[in-house]
């Protein structure tokens, strides 16, 4: 990878006055902010628009960060992993572990007034978006405390104070959902913009280009991200798509194809992405990332895929491997600090785990709360209006 | 902003203008210095950005000044008048179609996130004129000529009311709307829940059904009864104009979906309404013909039909209770009940097919409720179990008609 170290000269510098610190993680140049330069390993490619420069700006920080970010959610998916297996989790359970860098890249080049909306594989994105490792795990063991309180489950999660729209379960319902969002967003001309993800299977959706087609029309601040993993559920890209170039798809629609591993080019992407979509209209972004489970738990990912491939991939191409590998060659961290860091992470889930364990289940008269918005002190009743079932606050 | 006032009856206040132009400041200290007793009545007094509470408790949002407005559950005095419920001093004629768009045109006005989407529903004005006129007034982004891809343009609906717009969403044809029924069944109805309360989708989906004049089986369907499933969605049928603008401005006021079914027949009906501002609850069923040997239990454009039929009756010496449910769901089983509990027969007439339909759903709720106060077994009139033929002969015998209600009554009152 290429390596520009503009910030050098503050690193000497400083290197002999941290080594005598012995707090690990809170050495000064592991918080610094001053901008770092580094290359992107893969090149963009582009369609109907430029492509945004390799050379991504970020800093120290900002890299620890990604570590320490897609560190937990790669925890917490592992986590859910033994939690499915031990029966707490029950139903539907989509993990996110190897496509981290997107759910972190796109963060870092946005705020929490742009709206992202996404399909089942919501966990991460929840926790991107400002999520509780315990609100999650209690949504996920369908408790009350849940971010859904107990009624969405895994495909469900949404943080409406975070602009986190979901969480949607049926694939490719949620892109006219996205673009209804940007179109709110124009309306209320409020500066922001739609990321509206989906992934490689709910590409070939019609209601994908049918909103795709709306977006262009009224140029809506909509930017479809399409998560390309490569396989829908057990069906290859190959299999199921004439033409794989997705970020082309859109025809007249500009798209970008970028690498989703590398959580650096995802934070361009977006950026140049927004930029985009608040003066030009839509943009289709395709990140080329992997996913390391099956397509949910009850699916072993290994009937439709070799075990070698997908070692293969976790070998060159892991997220986090790759801000390791960054965070020791610039001299941001020890490997003991990241192992460090790791272990705290590892902690800190384990502990939210086992709080969301002791939290209680809904009680039976949630079953009919939130079904219609009504105040005033309402009673609602069943559909013959005598038995009374519960009282709306 | 929403000013909430408490007032005592009738003695407060002078003559209020419509919502839109109260000053709220001005009448918290009126109807203040007027009390004596603190009454727990509350009235809402305009609000600018549509973050009314819902309607559905109270039977009618009016001044309390005024003496009042008639709920729209009340009978109609005369048997054979299919309309005016409401004796007004003073009002206006129009025509159905002319109402939906007064009280779309009212709501806009009063609330800028309402807004309309579908298709040729704005420089064409709406394929039956119910919103001629409004995209001229209000503009491209508010009243918005959507591309023919209801899936994607009910689910961008539905997104929107996700931040907070209103969207009124209309299906050109409410059969069209089957290509949507993914948003409308996850989406619409099942956000709210599945959000743990955090989103509400205040959306209007409205368009007109029900079987036409031979425009084929596809152009004919009716939807109600595949939609009345999903949890989530409060449906109503408007049949006058009275009730068609009141309906309207419920839907469009009411933070759940709602689904307004309208009927393609019934755009040409001519009412005169009041001139004063109403909304009709969205909950409610509406008292057509009072009556005591017999309920008959329909909504939209079969409730014509009925009143033919019960003016036949009449000369034949029946009395048939007429009343229109409009609330398709959830039924009113309130006002049902009251009238199987009078005259213990109960005939539902509808458009819907034999299987499934709302006349299906409305037979076991009210077998389920009210079986003891049955003398006879609960008769549904509904239409075939066909696609609808084109041919005029054919159509007719589809659905029900007036001869058949009349034969029906007769059965049941033996």
């Amino acid at each position: 990878m290429a390596i520009s170290r503009l910030s050098s000269r503050s690193n000497t510098f400083l290197k002999p006055a941290i080594t005598a610190l012995h707090s690990p993680i809170r050495r000064h140049v592991s918080t610094d902010t001053s901008p770092i330069t580094i290359e992107t390993a893969v090149p963009f490619t582009s369609h109907l628009c430029e492509s945004p420069s390799r050379s991504v700006e970020t800093s120290s920080e900002e890299i620890l960060a990604f570590f320490r970010d897609m560190a937990r959610m790669r925890r917490m998916e592992i986590a859910a992993d033994s939690l499915y297996k031990a029966k707490l989790i029950r139903g539907f359970c989509h993990l996110y572990d190897g496509q981290e860098a997107l759910a972190v890249g796109m963060e870092a080049a946005i705020t929490k007034k742009d709206a992202i909306i996404t399909s089942y594989r919501d966990h991460c994105t929840f926790i991107g978006r400002g999520g509780k490792l315990v609100d999650a795990f209690s949504e996920l063991m369908g408790r009350k405390t849940g971010c859904s309180h107990g009624k969405g489950g895994s495909m469900h999660f949404y943080k409406k104070d975070a602009s986190f729209y979901g969480g949607h379960g049926i694939v490719g319902a949620q892109i006219p959902l996205g673009c209804g969002l940007a179109f709110a967003q124009k309306y209320k001309k409020d500066e922001a913009v739609t990321f509206v993800l989906y992934g490689d299977g709910a590409a070939n959706q019609g209601q994908l280009f049918e909103a795709l087609n709306i977006a262009a029309l009224w140029d809506l601040p909509a930017i479809l991200v399409c998560e390309n993993n490569h396989y829908g559920m057990g069906t290859a890209t190959w299999r199921s798509a004439k033409s794989p170039a997705y970020f082309k798809r859109g025809d007249y629609v500009p798209g970008l194809k970028v690498d989703g591993m590398d959580a650096l080019a995802v934070k361009q992407a977006c950026k140049f992405a927004k930029e985009h979509a608040l003066k030009n209209g839509p943009i289709i972004l395709e990140m080329d990332t992997y996913r390391y489970h099956g397509h949910s738990m009850s699916d072993p990912g290994s009937t439709y895929r070799t075990r070698d491939e997908i070692s293969g991939v976790r070998q060159v191409r892991d997220p986090i491997e790759r801000v390791r590998k960054l965070l020791l060659s610039h001299d941001i961290a020890t490997e003991k600090e990241l192992k460090d860091m790791e272990k705290e992470i590892r902690k800190e889930v384990d502990d939210a785990v086992a709080q969301a364990k002791e939290s209680p289940v809904p009680d039976s008269s949630e079953l009919f709360t939130n079904m219609y918005v009504k105040d005033c002190g309402v009673e609602s009743f069943g559909a013959d209006r005598k038995d009374l079932k519960v009282t709306l606050p | 902003m929403s000013a909430i006032l408490q007032g005592a009856g009738a003695g407060a206040a002078a003559a209020l203008s419509p919502f839109n132009s109260i000053d709220s400041n001005k009448l918290v200290a009126h109807s203040r210095s007027s009390l004596s007793v603190r009454s727990k009545r509350y009235i809402v007094a305009g609000s600018d950005e549509g973050t009314n509470k819902s309607f559905g408790s109270s039977s009618l949002i009016a001044r309390r000044s005024q003496p009042l407005m008639i709920p729209n559950a009340v009978a109609a005095t005369k048997a054979d008048t299919a309309s005016s419920s409401t004796p007004s001093k003073s009002g206006h004629e129009l025509l159905l179609f002319e109402a939906l768009q007064e009280g779309l045109e009212e709501e806009m006005d009063r609330d800028p996130h309402v807004c309309v989407m579908g298709e040729d529903v704005g420089h064409y004005g709406g394929s039956y004129k119910v919103t001629k006129g409004l995209a001229d007034k209000f503009g491209d982004l508010r009243v918005l000529d959507t591309p023919i891809c209801e899936n994607a343009f009910t689910g961008m609906g539905i997104g929107a009311a996700m931040t907070g717009l209103r969207p009124v969403i209309e299906g050109m044809n409410m059969g069209f709307l089957l290509l949507a029924f993914n948003q409308i069944s996850n989406n619409c109805g099942m956000l709210h829940y599945t959000s743990g309360g955090q989103f509400t989708i205040p959306v209007v989906i409205r368009g007109p059904g029900g079987v036409g004049r031979q425009l084929g089986a596809e152009h004919s369907q009716r939807l109600e009864s595949y939609f009345q499933s999903i949890p989530g969605i409060q449906m109503v049928a408007c049949s006058t104009p009275y009730n068609a603008k009141g309906l309207m401005k419920a839907a469009i006021r009411s933070e759940n979906p709602v689904i307004l079914f309208e009927h393609v027949l019934l755009y040409n009906l001519k009412e005169s309404i009041p001139d004063e501002e109403y909304i009709c609850n969205l909950e409610e069923a509406e008292m057509v013909r009072p009556g005591e040997h017999i309920t008959i239990l329909t909504y939209s454009r079969m409730r014509y039909h009925a009143m033919q039929a019960a003016k036949t009756l009449v000369n034949k010496g029946y009395d048939p209770e007429v009343i229109d449910i409009r609330s398709l769901k959830p039924f009113d089983l309130h006002t049902i009940g009251n009238s199987v509990k009078k005259t213990h027969r109960v005939l539902i007439v509808e458009e819907c097919m034999r299987t499934g339909g709302i006349g299906a759903s409305l037979t076991a709720a009210i077998n389920e409720n009210f079986h003891d106060y049955l003398d006879a077994p609960v008769m549904c009139l509904s239409s075939q179990d066909v696609p609808t033929p084109y041919a005029g002969t054919l159509e007719e015998w589809t659905v029900v008609q007036p001869a058949q209600i009349v034969t029906a009554v007769e059965q049941l009152c033996q």
